[in-house]
């Protein structure tokens, strides 16, 4: 398994657009997604693999970069894939995933432009959006159709449309999709992404939803303008009291494994496994609000 | 390959962006570049270094280019010519 990348704050950013391109790297987001699916008029899709491989080859960024690229059943797939891949990418976000086919066709793509220009097999990672009842139903075999794959992401407005309901301020209609794509991705062992939150300035509904999948046990969210991020990050960032209790718990660990223990307590209550990796995880994402 | 077929064009006049337009010329009248820019003093030669580079990378000799520039970066104005040929030669 990978080991544990931040993606709490995954920002879409149209591929299109050269002046977005070029300061995407500035607004501290986990991730950078150059989107060429829907931001992109059709029109445009020869423009914007041009340009997003360019600005992925010659600009640094200080954050994950993924790309967004078409279905592979469209037209366009295919060449996003072509163009973009030499320029290498981290990372490749997949929409409207529905069968574990889907993956590993995009997969054997990956693994020839990896070896045709020198990259290290395997490098480039990628996930998958969740769009359809039918794409969760297969959420679990789309999850491990390969060993690139370090998420799933749920496509909120895709999902509604396809479910034929409508978007609530208190978010039901998507209770049991993402609590559904939440078990598929913890079952495959990788990160669960959830939606965007279109509406962009009722900032009190972007909170209150945040909050919400962070209980469900997301990773992270989609975002689609740069004010979200800092949003997500302190909503995903441990309490002093969580760092301080971890720290306690991971000291405690490393001292009974020094002294080939088996039990610890802490102030009389047993630390297990699953505790310690909860610690880990609190004390992973303290060290990202730090950077 | 010395010239392109058709005109074609690439790119918008939004801030960082340059629009190409590319149009067909007669067998060894070169490449002729018409470019319009807020920085053209400080960086004409730089800009039209890259569109001549990207033509030539094309095997392109006789062309003719308007670039209406706003403020774009050499990868900008690399990937717009790029599709701008890619659309000539279609």
């Amino acid at each position: 398994m990978e080991k544990l990348t931040m993606r709490r704050a995954m920002m879409f950013m149209p591929g299109n657009n050269p002046a977005m391109l070029q300061n995407a790297g500035i607004y501290g987001a986990d991730t950078v997604i150059f989107d060429m699916e829907d931001s992109v008029a059709i029109s445009e899709k020869d423009s914007a693999r041009r340009l997003v491989h360019n600005a992925i080859k010659r600009l640094k960024y200080p954050c994950e970069v993924a790309i967004r690229i078409n279905h592979i059943q469209t037209p366009y797939g295919l060449d996003d894939l072509k163009v973009v891949l030499p320029a290498r990418p981290d990372l490749v976000r997949l929409p409207k995933a529905e069968t574990a086919k889907d993956i590993q066709i995009v997969d054997e793509i990956i693994s020839e432009a990896e070896e045709k220009n020198g990259f290290v097999p395997g490098s480039i990672k990628m996930m998958a959006a969740i769009e359809t009842a039918k794409g969760l139903m297969n959420a679990y075999e789309v999850a491990t159709a390969s060993p690139r794959m370090v998420a799933l992401a749920i496509g909120g407005e895709d999902f509604i449309a396809d479910l034929k309901t409508s978007r609530t301020s208190h978010g039901n209609e998507l209770f049991v999709p993402r609590g559904q794509l939440v078990l598929a991705a913890r079952a495959a062992g990788i990160q669960a992404i959830d939606s965007v939150y279109t509406d962009i300035n009722n900032e009190q509904g972007f909170i209150e939803e945040t909050i919400r999948i962070k209980e469900m046990g997301f990773d992270g969210k989609s975002v689609v303008n740069p004010k979200q991020i800092r949003l997500v990050q302190e909503i995903f960032a441990p309490t002093e009291k969580e760092i301080a209790h971890a720290e306690r718990v991971i000291a405690a660990y490393q001292d009974a494994l020094a002294r080939n223990s088996g039990v610890i307590a802490i102030d009389g209550k047993m630390i297990d496994t699953p505790i310690v990796t909860r610690a880990e995880r609190v004390l992973a994402y303290a060290a990202a609000v730090r950077k | 390959m010395k010239s392109i077929k058709q005109v074609a064009q690439a790119g918008t006049l939004e801030s960082s962006d340059i629009m190409i337009t590319l149009s067909p010329a007669d067998a060894g009248s070169g490449i002729e570049i018409e470019l319009i820019s807020p920085v053209l003093k400080q960086f004409g030669d730089e800009i039209k270094a890259v569109i001549r580079q990207t033509l030539l990378e094309w095997n392109l000799e006789d062309v003719k280019v308007h670039a209406n520039d706003k403020g774009a970066l050499d990868c900008t104005i690399e990937a717009r010519m790029t599709t701008a040929i890619e659309r000539a030669i279609r």
